[in-house]
């Protein structure tokens, strides 16, 4: 076995024995050390020797072992952690027998990481690193704060898990539908930060929006009547299905007019189509990831760019409009519009967005409004909003774009 | 009579000791206390656990409405306090959420200072 086999195994691993042993140990630093001896003693032992048939199961024993040498060696040895020693004896189990509740525990690890008692971007950000196993540099790069803030970030948010008593459990029936919301949420902005990245060199982070996606199938497998879940696992599974179109092997952004229809993924879309008739055929009111995920289905249907629905896919973000009201979706909204009645009419529209303030700062505004300058023929203004844009990303591969806008409006 | 004496204290600042600063306070606590006791004005005391770890709670429209961190808002006055034991965070929120002024005002839900033998 190879380091960079080996490499593979920790990444797809890591997650999921993490969740387990933060259910077995009850402590999170505790549950990462310990985790991060038994990658050690994999590295050592695996290249030599045939991998265990179930590497998780491997890594959950041998690490369980760590936290029981390391508390055995503590100089005070209390009463609590004696009784906790034992019960991780007792949990003992060969080596390479399936750990049972497994999807359970990475459930668990979801919710207590999205628990409302945490702020917004806490929640994304603990996901991020515990879930979904990111490095605190990586976290805090996405959230453009220093490594040091997030490492602070995070060690008050595991403190706060512990001392506070925040219970490692999926919530109640009673509790579930108002937590869910929480944890649709932070999974669809891992995925977003997957599919187009906050900065950095690339335009995509597939390792994120694979992860996010894992994420949605495993919480439709665990509760296969909600809409809301549904939905937001066709809409990352639509979108992720035009990966490969989206740019050219330079790194460089293909716009969804330019894209090559036959590197999309049909499978995956196919898939995805299934998910949002499922989706909207679930009884209660239309649920907003399901209507986005609708209209991704109408783009992975055309059969090229000039064949896009977009009458109905203006409607559908009229819906949206209706039943989940926001400014981006509002500016979404005049894109669909632009392509049915013109970029006149579209322009008024987001000038009045603009005028109410409601998008002040976001960064897609000014390329947005470019577009439109553009498509009217007015070149000047649309130089101006171009320039624009291209100061307001921190992405390179959209600098590039709109650099290229910049010159072609000469 | 009975009164509440609420310790605030900069904890930012209290951080920032040394060990034998914070152990020479702790004994100087514990002689407080002990004093206390023993001239029978001791009712009940704890320490708690730092802002970080706390959650404020509020219910409008029947809807329970949790933020990250201690109560600021200064208009709000604290007019009374329960020390309740609860299972986790969740049954804590949950009891929080049925005190009437849930409704109107804020609740601070903070956990105690378990200290290690």
């Amino acid at each position: 076995m190879t380091p960079s086999e080996i490499d593979k195994i920790f990444r797809d691993e890591a997650g999921r024995a993490l969740a387990t042993l933060i259910r077995l140990v009850g402590d999170f630093d505790l549950a990462e050390d310990a985790l991060q001896d038994a990658f050690a003693v994999a590295l050592e032992r695996w290249p030599a020797c045939e991998v265990p048939d179930n590497p998780r199961a491997w890594l959950v024993n041998v690490a369980r072992n760590k936290v029981i040498d390391r508390i055995r060696r503590q100089a005070v040895f209390r009463s609590k952690q004696q009784a906790l020693v034992h019960e991780l004896e007792l949990n003992a189990q060969a080596p390479d027998e399936p750990p049972a509740t497994l999807d359970d525990d990475m459930l668990r690890l979801i919710f207590t990481c999205c628990h409302p008692a945490f702020a917004a971007e806490v929640q994304v950000a603990l996901t991020l690193r515990t879930v979904c196993g990111l490095s605190t540099a990586q976290v805090a790069r996405a959230f453009l704060v220093s490594e040091e803030a997030m490492a602070q970030r995070l060690v008050r948010a595991k403190q706060k898990i512990r001392l506070a008593g925040i219970p490692y459990e999926v919530p109640e029936r009673a509790g579930l539908a108002q937590r869910l919301d929480g944890v649709l949420a932070v999974v669809y902005l891992v995925f977003t930060e997957g599919y187009v990245a906050t900065s950095g060199t690339d335009l995509m982070r597939p390792d994120l929006a694979v992860e996010a996606i894992r994420l949605g199938r495993l919480l439709d497998r665990l509760m296969p009547d909600r809409a809301g879940i549904k939905g937001l696992l066709a809409l990352m599974l639509l979108h992720d299905a035009r990966r490969a179109g989206r740019q050219t092997p330079g790194g460089d952004i293909v716009l969804l007019e330019e894209q090559d229809h036959s590197l999309w993924d049909r499978a995956q879309i196919e898939d995805g189509l299934r998910l949002v008739e499922d989706a909207l055929c679930l009884p209660g009111r239309p649920q907003p990831y399901a209507v986005q995920a609708a209209i991704a289905a109408l783009h992975a249907r055309a059969t090229s760019f000039a064949e896009t629905d977009w009458p109905q896919i203006a409607g559908l973000y009229g819906v949206l409009l209706r039943i989940s009201p926001s400014p981006v979706v509002e500016l979404n909204h005049a894109a669909a519009v632009s392509m049915v009645d013109g970029p006149s009419r579209a322009l008024a529209l987001v000038d009045a967005i603009t005028a109410r303030g409601g998008l002040d700062g976001y960064e897609l505004m000014p390329a947005v409004r470019a577009d439109l300058l553009r498509r009217l023929g007015r070149k000047k203004e649309a130089r101006e909003a171009y320039r624009a844009a291209t100061e307001a990303t921190q992405l390179e591969p959209l600098r590039r774009l709109y650099a290229r806008r910049v010159r072609e409006m000469d | 009579m009975q009164y509440l004496l609420m310790i605030y204290q900069n904890e930012v600042e209290y951080a920032k000791n040394d060990a034998a600063t914070t152990q020479k306070m702790l004994a100087e606590y514990q002689t407080f206390t002990q004093g206390i006791i023993q001239n029978g004005n001791f009712k009940a005391g704890d320490r708690l656990q730092p802002t970080t770890t706390a959650t404020t709670v509020r219910v409008r429209d029947g809807k329970t409405l949790t933020t990250d961190g201690p109560f600021a808002e200064t208009r709000e006055q604290l007019g009374g306090y329960y020390l309740i034991e609860a299972k986790d965070l969740n049954a804590a929120i949950e009891i929080a959420a049925r005190i009437p002024s849930a409704r109107i005002g804020s609740i601070e839900v903070r956990p105690i200072w378990v200290y290690d033998k």
